[in-house]
């Protein structure tokens, strides 16, 4: 199944296809003349396949590296080494004009609906600004109905077509975000905290109309988010990270039922459940300390200072990626 | 157990140009010593006005506490000076804020601010501030705090800045603590390590908590006793398992069932709240909730229902709640 060690298959329906990536940003100090004193290791040789009609779930603490491995799949940063492939073909070669047309096939929405959208635009050309941009629906009358169809598929009213950001909620904002994206009809939305910001009444309606709107368009989705109960509900896979690296990856039910990385274990233990008669039985194990710098990262096993089931061998070596079971990849010695 | 916060018919406005908030519109409530009240309810509810009405930080204009009562051991904060009020804020209520960064100064350092807390309030000398600086970081679970000390907030991570500000609010030794969203910007692995913190520290100190939040799961694992809020009013209070276990008012229900849960089997579809939350201009005499509940009758429009109690420490405001009870029995 694998390809030289790394969770990927051969199938052609392999839609995005991520390998070893890293991306380091460098670190100046000084003024003046700026000299490089280090680097954040922020991706630091990441892999993972996403298949047509998949939804992939990315999940892990703050700062892991979850936004820039989004922002390295679009080409919003070249990646310090590695290759993103779309599509079998690979972006890195890719020229802008090239990437035109990728750009059109692949969108993003972001966490905060309120500043990812422009406050100077009505909501009606804050949607159709893709389009034309992209050439799609060149004919004025035609583009003015596909906004309105948009605005009807993400459940918000036609009024809305000449209002500003400012003049709705925040469920309604991220509507928005999402009709944007799917106005140069994507194949493949990179959902970057999507819902994280919403409460949780509208956040669940969001979900419902991501949900809705794979099944109709047949899209793909990564998903990022830190809220392991609405990854569960939504992935059919399910990526962890921490520091920088991918540290277990298995099919969603395995995964919640089965975890195998300490990490993951105790994130999913730090996970309350909305059942007070659960929650005071349930034994929580609590992940001592912080997360370490991403600049200085711990030797051997990046987790190990943190990790209730090290030995002395985790400061040393680093674990290798491995699939211990079909399509279940974890990176820990002691598995 | 005593009495330590008796919030009555509390109601708070805003006079804005599109007409007047009633941002709260009379709630009733009590806090006893040591326990630890969570507040629930979609965004725009008043769960925040609340609680900044009960410290006396509601900016005027545009608001205004236009009625209601609040004790706070016995004494009546709306009858304290400007100068002692600020004394009860400091010493015996303590808020911990939604943003951290926000509410710490970014030019000072955090000893600094810790230690001119503490000088102000409990007369210490600098010496002895300093020295309880350090413990209260230490207790807090910040590694190394005398280096911390000289540090700046910009380089603290979040969780870190979290703990600052709880550090601060049990700095003065307070009675109270209110909690407005204090995890929301964290990850789950700090957020468990916060939580755990506060809920240890109010056993040992026999500390009040008042905390606000979206987390269904975080109240369930640490409240003692839930108000659920819904434009402005209280809709249902009673012991986290009562509510949870026998949710009496439809939004109680409906706000339980729109979460995915970790425990259960995946749903096909998850249950949001239907409908548009209300406009707080536009409040009539009827149920608030009435346009997205399925249990409506004709007196919900008519006449709004009062909170009234229907077991022991168990309320709800819900001319239906009968009827919904019965329903969650046979399904
Ligand atoms: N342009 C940049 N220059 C330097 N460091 C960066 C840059 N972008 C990100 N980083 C660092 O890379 C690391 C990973 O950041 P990233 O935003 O990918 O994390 P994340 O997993 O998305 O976190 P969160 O859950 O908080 O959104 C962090 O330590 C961050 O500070
Ligand atoms: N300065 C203000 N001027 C006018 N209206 C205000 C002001 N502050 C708050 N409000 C209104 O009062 C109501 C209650 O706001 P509040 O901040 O208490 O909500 P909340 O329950 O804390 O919501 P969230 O969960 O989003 O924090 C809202 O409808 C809000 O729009
Ligand atoms: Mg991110
Ligand atoms: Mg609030």
């Amino acid at each position: 199944m694998s390809v030289e060690g790394m969770p990927q298959g051969q199938d052609s329906d392999v839609l995005v296809r991520v390998k070893n990536l890293k991306m380091h940003f460098p670190v100046t100090e000084g003024a003046l003349i700026p000299q490089v004193v280090g680097h954040v290791k922020a991706v630091d040789g990441v892999s993972f396949d996403i298949k047509k009609g998949e939804t992939l779930g990315l999940v892990g603490e703050s700062g892991c590296g979850k936004t820039t491995t989004g922002r390295c799949i679009l080409q919003l940063e070249k990646p310090t080494s590695g290759d993103i492939e779309y599509d079998s073909v690979n972006l890195g070669n890719l020229n802008r004009v090239g990437m035109l047309p990728m750009r059109q096939r692949i969108q993003v929405i972001f966490q905060d609906p309120y500043s990812s959208l422009n406050p100077r635009m009505k909501i009606g050309e804050i949607i159709s600004e893709p389009m034309h941009v992209h050439n799609i629906e060149p004919d004025q009358q035609t583009r003015d109905k596909r906004v309105l169809e948009l605005l009807s598929v993400c459940g918000l009213n036609a009024k809305f077509v000449d209002r500003y950001p400012h003049e709705m909620s925040g469920g309604q904002r991220q509507r928005v975000g999402i009709a944007r994206a799917l106005a140069v009809r994507p194949e493949f939305i990179i959902c970057d905290e999507a819902v994280s910001a919403l409460d949780v009444s509208i956040q669940a309606q969001v979900i419902n109309l991501l949900e809705d709107l794979r099944d109709e368009f047949n899209l793909t989705y990564l998903f990022i988010a830190h809220d392991l109960s609405v990854v569960r509900h939504l992935c059919h896979r399910v990526a962890v990270m921490y520091l920088g690296k991918m540290v277990e990856l298995a099919d969603c039910d395995e995964l919640y039922d089965n975890p195998m990385h300490p990490y993951t274990k105790a994130l999913l233990s730090a996970v309350p459940i909305p059942d007070p008669t659960i929650e005071h039985k349930r034994k929580h194990q609590v992940v001592k300390g912080e997360i370490p710098s991403p600049i200085n990262p711990p030797s051997g096993c990046v987790f190990h200072p943190r990790c209730i089931s090290a030995v002395d061998g985790c400061s040393k070596a680093i674990p290798e990626f491995r699939e211990v079971k079909p399509g279940h990849w974890v990176a820990c010695s002691e598995v | 157990m005593a009495k330590l916060l008796e919030v009555e018919d509390l109601q708070t406005q805003f006079f804005t140009s599109a007409g007047v908030v009633k941002a709260v519109d009379g709630i009733t409530y009590d806090v006893e010593e040591g326990e630890t009240v969570a507040v629930v309810g979609e965004s725009g509810c008043g769960k925040s006005v609340s609680a900044l009405s009960i410290l006396r930080l509601i900016p005027d204009p545009p608001g205004r506490v236009v009625g209601g009562h609040i004790k706070f051991m016995g004494q009546d904060l709306a009858t304290l000076s400007d100068e002692d009020m600020r004394t009860v804020r400091g010493r015996q209520i303590a808020m911990v804020f939604q943003e951290p960064m926000t509410s710490l100064n970014p030019v000072l350092t955090i000893g600094l601010q810790i230690t001119e807390t503490l000088q102000q309030h409990l007369n210490l000398n600098k010496e002895e501030a300093n020295a309880r600086a350090v413990e209260l970081l230490g207790k807090v679970g910040i590694s190394d705090p005398d280096r911390r000390l000289k540090q700046y907030p910009h380089h603290l991570s979040g969780g870190m800045r979290q703990r600052v500000m709880i550090a601060l609010a049990l700095s003065c030794n307070p009675k109270l603590i209110i909690a407005d969203e204090p995890t929301t910007a964290l990850d789950v692995t700090i957020q468990a390590q916060i939580l755990e913190l506060m809920k240890d520290l109010t056993r040992e100190l026999d500390v009040a908590l008042i905390v606000i939040t979206h987390n269904l799961g975080v109240v369930a694992r640490y409240a003692d006793r839930v108000n659920v809020m819904y434009a402005g009013r209280i809709i249902e209070s009673g012991t986290a398992e009562d509510v949870y276990h026998y949710p009496r008012h439809p939004y109680t229900l409906a706000l339980l069932r729109s979460v995915p849960r970790m425990d259960q089997p995946r749903k096909a579809k998850l249950d949001p709240v239907q409908g548009q939350p209300p406009d707080l201009t536009k409040l009539d005499k009827g149920c608030a909730f009435r346009p997205r509940c399925n249990f409506a009758i004709d007196k919900c429009t008519s006449n709004g229902p009062v909170l009234e109690t229907i077991e022991k420490g168990h309320t709800v405001a819900c001319w239906q709640h009968e009827k919904l009870l019965n329903a969650l029995e046979t399904a």
